[in-house]
């Protein structure tokens, strides 16, 4: 990207002035190397973000943003429902409230090695992967109504969980607001026999080492030590999410028009809040949340399984389970004043300060646990939330690494057989059932995890905490 | 035809239907000598996200949806496959397509996922209205194209 076309804040803060029809300016918070990489597109993209109506303060992208549909990937936005703000489908994306969440085990690495190919072969067993592979649970219409009302919390109650997870899954488990009857039939017929599945693409479960702490204070109150083991999930609402941003993108693309908001691409199809099909897609989309909340409980519960089998009398503590692809009420400070704001995060993962009253009494002195996915072969990132990210992106951070390239360019460059063989040699054990998929998610088709977290640590965004190393990667 | 190519595409097939590059996602366009023939060839494209190999056309299964316009119709088209495809856990390898103004019904033949022999590489969530363009070259040859989030 052309640095010129911005306003240098300062080391990692890059502002878009207001021109044509926008209405705040564009922040994209990267070092210089990250955002001269970036795309054209990011620019085009966060510029169309900032024309929406009732947007707040400016339209981020973070350290890691790449060309989206609508929104750039990694973007955040608020909207005020009393100055005409908006909700949008696009802005939440296709997989609403995919997150991550991470698990301590209590073992260390000597521990697991000795194990490592038997635990890697289990958990392919029994985590349903990958295209065309169903899950253990089939929902009937009145399980769905429970789960689409009840998120972790119903996974719990159906014995695929632990009350003690709640306090640390975001909105303890349980999304206020969901309206089941806003998700339509498909979407439902959809999610039937997808519960407790993993889905594909850059979805993982992972087994990882401690192999870095930045932050020895932090990571004393989140429980990691140097070779702690710990798993992590990364995954989503399946299909019963995929359909409701299929079905609302449709309705809000048309609608708009009804409402008189010009939209600079239609992915951006959005909708006032305080209308019929905003209140709708609100209900629906939390419902989701609450399918995405109860799926990761009960893949937890899979992986909780495996352990326990393997290492009898193991418990594996929650540390966090944190989404990146929502719109959520939230107060924030706004030139000093506290105001009610819908937040969109696209692939950009909350990250409330210390203090936050939402955060359980155990992690409120140092802030949310925010959890940074990298690639299979180069390892994700603990860290955690800053004071500061509120005035900087509604307290928002990034997602992960981030493409540096299409899985087009990935698929010419890489053999899927070669990188599980090369990623073996290193102790990193692949399952997948697609060596094309992995190819596909090939480590060096992802940005450096490490320059996008440090940037987002210089940007106040979140502080490093801990880097994690994968041991095992099963992958969708 | 080969005017209307993308020069980045990298999987095409035949001249009917090629992947264009998106940084996470992925592109589908489809070429015809009518709208309905570049939907069609499009599906096969949207197949090829998933599998490179065969899909065998075993059973049929119909698909109608309705949109005001052509783009919003393709889109919807492609996303009523990727319904289809989640809920019966199949793939389809043959298209027909006939559209009727604001309307369209299609017909899809497939097989059920077989992992082992099409070795699924990821599953399609949505067809997006990114990239998002169906119209005519001065040859007259139509395309469809989107991105579609994987």
């Amino acid at each position: 990207m052309d640095l010129n076309r911005f306003t240098r804040m300062d080391a990692t803060t890059w502002r878009i002035e207001p021109y044509g029809a926008m209405r705040v300016p564009a922040i994209i918070y990267a070092d210089e190397n990250l955002i001269r990489d970036m795309d054209d597109k990011v620019y085009e993209q966060a510029v169309n973000v900032a024309m929406l109506p009732g947007i707040v303060q400016a339209s981020y992208a973070m350290p890691d943003a790449h060309w989206g549909y609508g929104f750039p990937i990694r973007g955040v936005a608020a909207f005020d429902p009393d100055q005409g703000g908006v909700v949008s489908a696009g802005g939440v994306g296709f997989d609403i409230s995919c997150g991550v969440r991470t698990m301590l085990t209590g073992l260390k690495v000597p521990d697991v090695l000795p194990l490592q190919k038997s635990i890697a072969e289990s958990l392919f067993r029994q985590i349903p992967a990958g295209v065309g592979s169903t899950g253990a649970i089939t929902l009937d219409p009145a399980s769905m109504e429970a789960m689409l009302a009840g998120g972790a919390k119903w996974a719990i109650r159906q014995g695929w969980g632990d009350s003690k997870d709640l306090e640390r899954i975001e909105e303890q488990g349980l999304m206020a607001g969901a309206e089941p009857d806003r998700v339509s039939d498909r979407a439902k017929e959809r999610q039937r026999r997808e519960m407790g599945t993993l889905g594909s693409g850059n979805h993982y479960l992972e087994v990882q080492a401690v192999a870095e702490i930045f932050d020895a204070n932090v990571a004393g109150v989140f429980g990691l030590a140097l070779n702690d083991v710990v798993v992590t999930i990364h995954c989503g609402s399946r299909g019963l999410g995929h359909q409701i941003g299929t079905e609302f993108l449709k309705e809000m693309a048309i609608a708009a028009k009804d409402y008189g908001i010009e939209l600079p691409d239609r992915e951006l199809a959005c909708a006032p809040i305080n209308s019929d099909v905003g209140q709708r897609y609100l209900g629906a989309m939390r419902a989701a949340i609450n399918c995405a909340l109860a799926n990761r409980e009960i893949l937890g519960h899979y992986a909780r399984r495996v352990f326990d089998h393997f290492f009898p009398g193991n418990e594996l503590r929650l540390l966090f389970d944190v989404s990146h692809n929502t719109c959520k009420l939230e107060t924030h400070a706004v030139a000093g004043k506290r105001r009610s704001l819908f937040v969109h995060r696209k692939g950009a993962t909350r990250a409330f300060g210390p203090g936050h009253e939402s955060l359980p009494l155990a992690l409120r002195s140092v802030g949310q646990p925010v959890l940074i996915g990298g690639s299979m072969g180069t390892g994700s990132y603990i860290l955690v939330g800053r004071t500061t990210g509120e005035e900087k992106a509604f307290s928002s951070a990034c997602h992960g690494a981030g493409r540096a390239l299409s899985r087009h360019a990935a698929l010419k460059q890489w053999s899927g057989r070669k990188i599980v063989d090369d990623l073996a040699a290193q102790g990193i054990l692949i399952r997948s059932p697609s060596t094309r998929g992995v190819a596909e998610e090939a480590p060096g088709a992802y940005k450096d995890v490490g320059a996008v977290v440090a940037a987002a640590e210089a940007a106040g965004l979140a502080g490093r905490v801990a880097r994690l190393r994968p041991l095992i990667c099963i992958k969708g | 035809m080969a005017s209307m190519s993308d020069s980045n595409a990298v999987v095409a097939s035949k001249g009917r239907w090629e992947h264009f590059p998106h940084a996470a996602d992925v592109g589908v366009r489809g070429f015809g000598a009518t709208p309905a023939e570049a939907f069609e060839h499009a599906a096969e494209a949207l197949t090829a996200v998933v599998t490179h190999a065969r899909v065998e056309p075993r059973h049929p299964v119909e698909v109608n949806c309705a949109s005001p316009d052509l783009e919003l119709l393709f889109v919807e088209w492609l996303n009523a496959i990727i319904y289809e495809m989640a809920v019966r856990n199949m793939l389809f390898g043959r298209f027909v397509v006939q559209i009727d103004d604001t309307r369209l019904k299609g017909q899809l033949w497939g097989e059920p996922v077989d992992v082992e022999r099409h070795a699924p590489a990821c599953e399609p969530k949505g067809a997006t209205y990114t990239a998002l363009k169906v119209a005519a070259d001065s040859n007259g040859t139509w395309s469809a194209a989107c991105i579609v989030d994987v």
